[in-house]
């Protein structure tokens, strides 16, 4: 599994910041394959789509 | 100080770069009195209503240009991908924009100027949006030629952003790929043509408090119809992604300046108050003369729920500007 917001493996380290930043950020990595989504902020929400593992949406 | 406030109450006329600086220079003790001045400058002459906007991101990412702050230049290992919206969806943030009672919806594109294919999508979507949705569409697509501000016009966009986001003097700090004058340019074509003007910028790239009041000046000659106030969100990746964050009262001394730099603009807060002043400041910024702000979630970034926002906005007894007010 990777941190959807910078995109290091989430194993052992911190990503106390990250999930906290998350709070006013959409993803920006999929979490299954570290790629960079296509990401689509709009006014009352988010898509965040990874061409192999699918869409996320908020 | 009291003196400068009252002249400014009376008369309409904003300070000058010297007393802009002498607000920013003042000591936190006196930050409760100079709010004070400045909401009052807002309230006689702007009123207490509140305008209340939303904004999309038509294109985002892969920017050719340098913006040291943007997550959105393609020069920066920044994480953000280059993704186009559609026009269904386009006019559906329209829409949910104006249910949340706002009556500003402005379409950004992050591009150095609009190509082809972008105005073609504008003039394709500001029609869609015209068809379904009661609001004014306001339009950031960079640097214009002269036949699109034309263009733009007789799309029926009423206001055209471009920030010149910070002072003359700092600008090449930020941006190395076009210069502040050129934006400088498209401003005029786009006063002169009769829509709108939207010019602000972002505090705490970096620039000195006098660099500060000499931007509050600059914006105050250009005198634009509104004026978004952003702080800096420190983009990962980006090469101000370390920057450290403005203060709370540094930044609310900045939006009393600037509103005392000029009494009648529409002072909106826009990136960044959340991280800047929290839910708090947020509060002591409209009472210290911001009057406008963007609700929900900004282009790359997420606000608070814009029921949020109104709630505050009833609990201040700020009446939300409407529509047929604005036309
Ligand atoms: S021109 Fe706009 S989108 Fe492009 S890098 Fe500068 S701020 Fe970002
Ligand atoms: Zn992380
Ligand atoms: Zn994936």
């Amino acid at each position: 599994m990777y941190c959807d917001r910078c995109g290091f493996p989430k194993d052992n380290s911190d990503h106390g910041f990250c999930e906290a930043a998350r709070k006013l950020e959409p993803p920006r990595y999929c979490t299954h394959c570290r790629r960079r989504m296509k990401v689509q902020v709009v006014p009352a929400g988010w898509t965040a789509t990874c061409v192999e593992h699918g869409t996320v949406t908020a | 100080m009291r003196e400068i406030f009252e002249r400014v109450l009376a008369t309409g006329v904003g300070l000058d770069e010297a007393g802009i600086l002498e607000v920013l220079r003042s000591p936190d003790e006196e930050l409760p009195e100079l709010l004070q001045a400045a909401h009052d400058v807002r309230m006689k002459w702007c009123g207490p209503e509140v305008e209340v906007e939303g904004i999309v991101s038509l294109k985002t990412g892969g920017c050719p240009e340098d913006c040291h702050f943007c997550s959105q230049s393609g020069l920066f290992a920044s994480p953000v991908r280059s993704v186009w919206l559609d026009i269904p969806s386009l006019v559906e943030a329209a829409k949910q924009t104006a249910a949340t009672g706002a009556t500003e919806f402005c379409i950004v594109a992050a591009v150095r100027g609009p190509d082809r294919r972008l105005m073609d999508q504008m003039r394709e979507g500001v029609k869609a949006i015209r068809e379904a949705v009661d609001i004014q569409v306001a339009a950031s697509l960079g640097m214009l030629t002269q036949e699109q501000v034309d263009e733009l016009v007789e799309m029926g966009v009423h206001r055209y952003n471009h920030n010149l986001e910070t002072c003359r003097s700092f600008f090449p700090n930020v941006v190395t790929t076009h210069s502040w004058e050129e934006r400088w340019s498209t401003l005029k074509m786009v006063r002169d043509s009769g829509m709108e003007v939207c010019c602000g910028g972002i505090l705490g790239l970096g620039e000195s408090i006098e660099q500060r009041a000499e931007f509050a000046a600059q914006l105050a000659e250009l005198d634009p119809h509104e004026v978004p106030m952003n702080f800096l969100n420190p983009r990962p990746g980006t090469p101000l992604g370390d920057q450290p964050v403005v203060e709370g009262p540094d930044a609310l001394r900045a939006i009393a300046a600037f509103r005392l730099a000029m009494p009648r603009t529409i002072l909106r807060y826009a990136g960044g108050r959340e991280i800047t002043l929290g839910d708090l400041g947020t509060r002591d910024g409209l009472l210290g003369g911001i009057n406008a702000v963007i609700v929900g979630n900004y282009l790359t970034t997420l606000g608070r729920p814009a029921t949020e926002d109104l709630a505050l906005l009833a609990d201040l007894k700020m009446p939300v500007k409407a529509l047929s007010a604005t036309l």
